[in-house]
């Protein structure tokens, strides 16, 4: 999708669609409702108040623990990109005025995957939802935990999941909206554990990526396999919310899970 | 070329201890004494020859063969320790939801007299047992059953012991349409709500997910030749190079040897195990293991269940490695 271009084809019904009305539509097909992936910038535009955003830990990059090959060019050509240290952008916000902590994944940094960088920002912005007595909006997408960071990635999970109990115990709710792809490790670590769940519709959201399956034999398959409506037919989310109403469903919800917190403050 | 099992890296091994066998049954027939002699002389020399060819074959094992050796069949498994350790074990099973659970076993059990939960994953023996245990690969209700035990262990202040034996959590679609994420990371965060000690042992494989599901503990210990990854070697060289079978080549690019985790401070403890690794002399491996378990439960015992939770958070708060450099520009 070059933006430039006057029109451009959907991914998924492959029909030709007009940039302006691409970009009105939020990225949307108007065709088929095929909710193209977008940057973690574009996302905080489209979804809370205008310049209320304040980035915070910008200052954390990924090293290479494990010399593993050919990672650290995989990181600069994503640093290059996305004009960003990691998948992951935190900070500080304001949805239609009321204050949130947020974190937002891109997958077009190295598939949205988590490392330790991901993994703190993550763990930062529940502890500064618990500790600052906001809500915790966190926007997934993710191939899973980094590859390239072995063991250091796995402990992620139980690190940002063990920042979840602290949001619980702060009192503080916890939103998960799970995007186009959010799988494996991201998936059974802190994604699954938020106090409310919605997803975009027909995101990818499956424990085993396809290649893991097919190894381990998985052949037949129902045809919404892993998909936002498979998790919503099995109990797994909360509510499928388009693009155009995710602003006024996560209002509502911090308006109504996080009503003590604004009472408080008022 | 790397060897592809346990049994095919010991197979040189093998065939001396065969030949040894041969060598000790015609001893033990041979009637003339003279001739008996030298064939007792030569056993001994044969026996030399093999212990030193056991140390030396396990000596500076390389990545991919502690693989191996974590994966090998007669390593001693979860009920094996069990056995072993405790006292008074009853298996406590099913989710209360609907469903069972093979791939993970548990229950209360005395520990030095004390009682204690154990909760781990069981591998099977022969086919059928393979088959039970769903080879070790739990299924969302394993993982729930985990969190019941938990909550028990909880209620009646009991410390959690944790046997880490995986390849994976179950792939299928059964354990996709049951949550298995969610029964993941619900498992994750009930560790972390516990005010009693944890200890989980990697004493195989520490697959994944699945393995992180049942060891966010106070302590985490491995054995000398387990291992513990965040995606097995195979399928890393699946997505790397699209070729499962340079799982040799990632297993050393994954740094998931004890000695690597504990290099990056994951782990708490390498337990060592006897020559030729823990299925050559079970009784010495449990010994070490027990004394282990103890060491750690008594450190853990004197704190508070307030210390004990904030231990823990504060333990796994620190995993991570990252620079800290000036913010990035577009
Ligand atoms: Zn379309």
């Amino acid at each position: 999708m070059k933006q430039s271009e006057a029109f451009l084809q959907c991914q998924s019904c492959k029909k030709i669609i007009f940039s302006v009305d691409f970009e009105q539509n939020l990225r949307v097909c108007p065709y088929c409702g095929h909710h193209h992936r977008i940057s973690a910038e574009t996302r905080i535009q489209w979804t809370f108040d205008e310049d209320s955003f304040e980035e915070t830990d910008t200052d954390l990059r990924s090293g290479n623990p494990l010399d593993f090959p050919d990672y650290i060019d995989k990181l600069r050509t994503a640093e290059q990109k996305t004009g960003k240290f990691d998948s992951i952008t935190g900070g500080r916000a304001k949805l239609s005025g009321m204050p949130v902590s947020i974190a937002v994944a891109d997958f077009g940094f190295m598939g949205g995957s988590m490392g330790s960088v991901a993994g703190e920002k993550i763990t930062r912005c529940l502890e500064r939802a618990a500790n600052e007595g906001m809500p915790a909006i966190i926007f997934c997408a993710s191939g899973g935990a980094r590859m390239q960071e072995g063991l250091l990635s796995l402990m992620q999970m139980a690190k940002t999941t063990a920042a979840v109990q602290q949001c619980r115990e702060a009192g503080v709710p916890y939103i998960a909206v799970f995007t186009d792809p959010t799988m494996a490790g991201v998936l059974a670590s802190y994604a699954s554990v938020a106090d409310v769940i919605v997803a975009e519709p027909k995101a990818l959201v499956g424990f085993a990526g396809a290649r893991v399956s097919k190894q381990a034999g998985v052949s037949k398959v129902p045809d919404d396999f892993q998909t936002a409506e498979f998790c919503l037919k099995h109990g797994m989310i909360d509510a499928i919310v388009p693009r155009k109403e995710m602003r006024a469903t996560l209002t509502s919800l911090v308006k109504t899970l996080g009503g003590h917190l604004l009472e408080v403050k008022a | 070329m790397s060897a592809m099992d346990h049994n095919s890296w010991e197979s040189e091994l093998r065939e001396l201890e065969t030949f040894i066998a041969n060598a000790k049954e015609r001893s033990r027939k041979e009637q003339n004494e003279s001739d008996k002699a030298l064939l007792e002389d030569q056993i001994l020399k044969l026996e030399e020859g093999r212990d030193k060819y056991l140390k030396a074959l396990y000596t500076n094992v390389g990545d991919w063969e502690k693989v191996l050796i974590a994966r090998a069949q007669k390593r001693p498994y979860t009920q094996d320790y069990i056995t072993a350790l405790f006292q008074d074990f009853v298996e406590l099973q099913g989710d209360r939801n609907g469903f069972a659970d093979n791939a993970i076993i548990g229950g209360p059990a005395l520990f030095e007299g004390k009682p204690v939960m154990i909760v781990g994953h069981q591998k099977g023996r022969n086919i059928s047992e393979r088959q039970f245990r769903n080879f070790a690969m739990a299924k969302p209700e394993g993982y729930r059953k985990a969190i019941r035990l938990f909550e028990m262990a909880e209620r009646f202040n009991m410390p959690v012991i944790s046997f880490v034996d995986t390849p994976a959590a179950d792939p299928g679609v059964e354990s996709e349409s049951r949550g298995i994420s969610e029964a993941i990371a619900a498992s994750i965060m009930k560790m972390f709500e516990l005010s009693v000690p944890t200890v989980a042992v990697v004493i195989g494989e520490g697959g994944s997910g699945g393995a992180i599901g049942i060891a966010a503990s106070s302590r985490v210990l491995m054995l000398q030749y387990s291992v513990y990854s965040v995606i097995p070697p195979e399928g890393c060289a699946a997505i790397l190079w699209r070729m499962p079978e340079r799982g040799p080549e990632a297993a050393r690019a994954l740094k998931l040897t004890a000695q690597q985790a504990q290099s990056f401070g994951l782990i708490d403890e390498i337990l060592p195990e006897p020559i030729g690794s823990a299925q050559r002399s079970p009784i010495e491996m449990f010994a070490t293991v027990k004394e282990a378990i103890a060491k750690h439960l008594g450190e853990l015992e004197v704190l508070t269940p307030d210390q004990v939770r904030e231990a823990r958070f504060a333990k796994f708060r620190k995993m991570g490695q990252f620079d800290t450099v000036a913010p990035a520009k577009k």
